[in-house]
């Protein structure tokens, strides 16, 4: 299993808030390319033409009104649901005909917008159940007790406790999911998603439910991680102050069309965004 | 004409599980269970009948109107007090609640009226004869046909044009939205499991009119065949109850008839896995996608 | 490790329980102590015993109804008699017999699994009930359709479909013998079965079912039972895991049914029918859904129960709905939750619970 590494050679020291954030780098192979993807339910488009590169450790996001498509974006992109058109690389591999399970397996983790925990199973469980690919033994060594059972038991053991550490929540390890206070529910799905070894993390609604302090606690989080595992992360957001203090790239939905593509100053002053969100503005 | 005897009697069984499936089909859409007691209530409705003319000496009409009103009330007091309490279980615990509501109703109807099957005569008796007398069609074949149809005319105008009836649609398309827009969910769910309970009795009449005889068990295979049927045509949806239950008479018929009487039930499971695979929705069931 | 000891635990006391109550019993055995009807039971306690703990797989560990168990039992039954008396001449050592036998049902049964797994579990919830009784169905009739003989050549076999054929359509030969008769069932088997065996498969059950749980595999089964869509979301290959819990489950039903089919002289494809299929899930739901000792404890006491209660036997199946129903209707009533969660310190909100 691949060792956790941060910048500083130490295991996960936290950074200083105004740590520096990276140009977005499209010289690096894009970690996620989707052209032209589409979905139709029914006589419903509900996402059209969508376009999107995401750099090798960006942290992006996908903003927009509500039911703009954003989740079905997301859904999209693990294949939850197939796209009717276009196509989606990740790392250079077409996903056509993947399932979410395989698209997992190329590098792609996320959370949910409604919280999916495995509720009946402990802290610990969910996060090793996040890591069951990396952990390498098969059903005989399970039931047999071998000895890969016992080695590779105990390194997730220590994996999980180390990756539950990111939210100070390794004294929960033996606590059930489902009684977890909310937060920490929605805290637990992003390790438990971390847990897969992903290139690229997409968190939905990540803040949802979150009041200021720990919404700037989730900010320096995201982008601790980002800077540890060296992974892209896309958010889904409605809190415009996670979105514009962390994102160096935004995409903007409106009716299942990308209305508008740039860093938070461009959208923030895009005319087409405000309109998509406030409305026209009235005569005089 | 052999074949036609064959076609004929298969349409017959197939109304009597169009009506049972009807029961099924209409529980299903609004309550998303499985009433595995329904089949059992048509058999307390042979009982009833029987006990009704046999008994009491009622003609056979009044017997019929005894029997829906026994089964009525069955099927809401089952409702109330079996299905009502979970109704935000799990549907692995209402499932087993309606195994064990089916057991009770079985296992009773063992202790009060025994294990030997029961001579039950049919409500109308004899039978056209045609093309000379080498085509037979008994009466009870006929009526439950027309029953059938009758029936479903009647349930497709009440969901359609009658208030309950569209309230009944509307909890079954969304029991929150129906109720903020001042519809009683209960009552609406106790007059689906009433109907349906009602049209239990029917098709227990004319069951046991076509096969002369009557034991506690006798609901159990023609319920789950029932149960085939709707699933066949598409749960949710009255057509395809009709639809389902005719083409599941007419497979089993004609398997009997032509393949194996020891393999006509494994026939008709057989076409219900093989359209679940193919097509999960039923013959003219839409496929609801779940939400991410 | 908190976490561990607790499970660990529990897991101990499950296997000493079942030891203990294997050299107790046989004690009392071999003392003349027990009645003969409650001797006669000892081989089908363990059968049912076995039957439960499988079952709890599908239905407590992986989260799907199955009624068509029966089915599977009924597959290693008439696959273990066939294999039991064809054997007969050349290994004459019954348990040695007896435990290729047990083997056989097993990977018979877990053929019948897979076939009817692939199709099936794709299926979700009251769909999946449904085609699983389709399918137990199926089995009772197609074995129905069985003629199975044995002589010095080998063995013959008829499938009799239109019910056409007889036994004399097998062809014996002279000194060869009927294994099946079709809807007659398994007639003259040779009763090889034992307590010990039981037990042995008992355990060979526990440490199968108890590892599989505990282990990476069992994590995944019961994150399909958990969140299906956030199982796949972290990779977990649905279709494999739902069939390893249903192949491993009716593997276990086809060995119980071996030991049961050798254990009766005369058996019919009828026995396990529906009715069968609903008395194991009824020793599953009392003893609790996903917990292993419960269903080995609910399957003895309830089958214990009713020849004590020989009185009452016309009430039996009653009661048994009615209990069914109840415990139903407390184990989701939330009031009773909260209450049954005062009481019990282990159910308190934050521990992590049993399997």
């Amino acid at each position: 299993m691949p060792k956790l590494h941060s910048q500083n050679d130490s295991p996960l020291v936290p950074l200083p808030t105004d740590s520096y954030i990276p140009a977005r780098d499209l010289h690096k192979s894009p970690v996620l390319e989707a052209r032209h993807l589409g979905i139709d339910f029914g006589g419903l488009t509900a996402v059209d033409d969508f376009n999107l590169t995401i750099g090798r450790t960006e942290i992006a996001g996908l903003i927009g009104p509500n039911g703009a498509g954003k989740t079905t974006v997301f859904n999209l992109l693990t294949k939850v649901y197939q796209p009717t058109r276009g196509t989606i690389m990740i790392d250079g591999i077409d996903t056509h005909g993947m399932t979410t399970a395989q698209v997992n397996k190329l590098g792609v983790a996320r959370t949910f917008q409604n919280i999916r925990l495995f509720d009946n199973l402990s802290v610990e469980d969910n996060v090793k159940l996040g890591m069951h690919n990396q952990i390498k033994y098969g059903m005989v060594s399970g039931i047999l007790r071998l000895p890969a059972y016992w080695k590779q038991e105990r390194i997730a053991h220590e994996r999980a406790l180390e990756l539950l550490s990111i939210f100070d929540m390794q004294d929960l390890a033996g606590a059930k999911a489902g009684s977890l206070p909310y937060g920490a529910q929605r805290r637990l799905e992003i390790v438990r998603a971390l847990g897969t070894n992903p290139s690229l993390l997409l968190l939905d609604e990540p803040a949802a439910g979150m009041n200021p302090s720990e919404t700037a606690e989730l900010m320096e989080n995201i982008i601790k991680i980002r800077d540890t595992f060296q992974i892209a992360i896309m958010l889904i957001e409605h809190d415009m102050n996670l979105v514009m203090g962390i994102c160096e790239g935004i995409c903007v939905l409106n009716f299942g069309k990308v209305i508008a593509k740039g860093t938070p100053e461009d959208i923030q002053s895009n005319p087409v965004v405000i309109e998509a969100y406030l409305g026209k503005k009235k005569e005089a | 004409m052999e074949f036609l005897s064959y076609l004929i009697s298969g349409v017959s069984l197939g109304s009597v599980y169009a009506i049972i499936a009807l029961g099924y089909t209409m529980v299903y859409g609004i309550a998303k269970m499985l009433n595995f007691a329904h089949g059992d209530v048509i058999m307390v409705g042979g009982y009833v009948s029987l006990m009704a003319m046999t008994g009491l000496g009622l003609p056979w009409w009044l017997a019929v109107v005894l029997a829906m009103l026994a089964c009525t009330v069955l099927g809401v007091v089952i409702e109330g007090l079996a299905y009502k309490p979970l109704r935000a279980a799990p549907s692995l615990a209402v499932l087993i609640t309606a195994i064990g509501v089916s057991y009770f109703l079985q296992n009773s109807a063992l202790l009060i009226w025994g294990a030997n099957p029961k001579a039950y005569t049919p409500i109308i008796s004899g039978a056209v004869k045609l093309f000379d007398g080498k085509l037979s069609i008994s009466y009870v074949s006929i009526l439950t046909v027309v029953m059938c149809l009758v029936i479903m005319v009647a349930l497709t105008l009440f969901t359609g044009k009658t208030r309950m009836g569209k309230a009944m649609r509307a909890c079954s398309e969304d029991k929150a939205a129906a109720q903020l827009m001042g519809i009683n969910v209960n009552r609406t769910i106790s007059m689906t499991f009433a109907i349906g309970s009602a049209l239990a009795a029917i098709a227990g009449v004319l069951l046991c009119s076509s096969y002369t005889s009557l034991m506690p068990t006798t609901g159990s295979m023609p319920g789950i065949k029932a149960f085939t049927a709707a699933v066949f045509g598409g749960i949710g949806s009255i057509p395809g109850a009709l639809l389902g239950g005719i083409l599941l008479g007419i497979i089993e018929s004609m398997a009997k008839a032509y393949i194996s009487t020891q393999l006509a039930n494994s026939i008709v499971f057989a076409v219900l896995i093989i359209m679940l695979l193919v097509r999960p929705a039923g013959l003219l069931g839409k496929y609801v996608p779940e939400k991410v | 490790m908190k976490k561990l000891k607790k499970t660990t635990a529990i897991d101990f006391v499950t296997y000493a329980g079942v030891i203990l109550a294997f050299v107790v019993i046989t004690v009392l055995k071999d003392q003349g102590m027990l009645t003969r009807s409650l001797k006669g039971q000892l081989v089908p306690i363990c059968c049912y015993i076995v039957m439960a703990i499988s079952l709890n797989l599908t239905v407590g560990v992986l989260g799907e109804l199955s009624l068509g168990h029966a089915g599977f039992m009924s597959v290693g039954a008439f696959s273990g008699v066939v294999a039991a008396m064809g054997l007969q001449s050349a290994i004459p050592s019954e348990p040695l017999r007896l435990a290729i036998a047990l083997v056989v049902g097993a990977l018979f049964a877990a053929m019948a699994g897979a076939i009817v797994g692939v199709p099936v579990l794709r299926l979700r919830g009251d769909y999946l009930a449904i085609v699983t009784l389709a399918f137990g169905e199926i089995i009772k009739e197609l074995i129905n359709c069985l003629i199975v003989g044995v002589d010095s050549q080998g063995l013959h076999l008829i499938f009799n479909a239109t019910g056409t054929k007889g036994v004399n359509d097998l062809g014996l030969l002279e000194g060869g013998k009927v294994l099946i008769k079709g809807a007659q069932g398994a007639t003259g088997t040779q009763t090889i079965a034992s307590f010990t065996a039981g037990f042995i498969l008992i355990m060979v059950s526990l440490v199968v079912v108890l590892n599989l749980v505990r282990s990476r595999s069992g994590r995944a089964i019961m994150a399909l039972r958990d969140n299906r869509i956030a199982a796949e979301s972290v990779g977990i290959n649905v279709t494999k895991y739902k069939l390893m819990a249903f192949v491993t489950s009716a593997a276990l039903a086809g060995a119980a049914g071996a030991l049961y089919g050798l254990n009766f002289s005369n058996l019919v494809a009828t026995k396990f029918d529906f009715n069968t299929s609903i008395l194991v899930l009824v020793f599953v739901v009392l003893g609790g859904l996903g917990n292993i000792w419960g269903s080995i404890l609910a399957a003895t006491v309830l089958t214990i129960l009713p020849e004590a209660l020989r009185g009452f036997d016309d009430y039996r199946m009653l009661i048994y709905a009615v209990v069914l129903i109840l415990v139903m209707l407390a184990t989701n009533n939330p009031q009773l939750k909260a209450l049954l969660a005062k009481l019990i310190p282990h159910s308190r909100k934050g521990e992590e619970v049993n399997a």
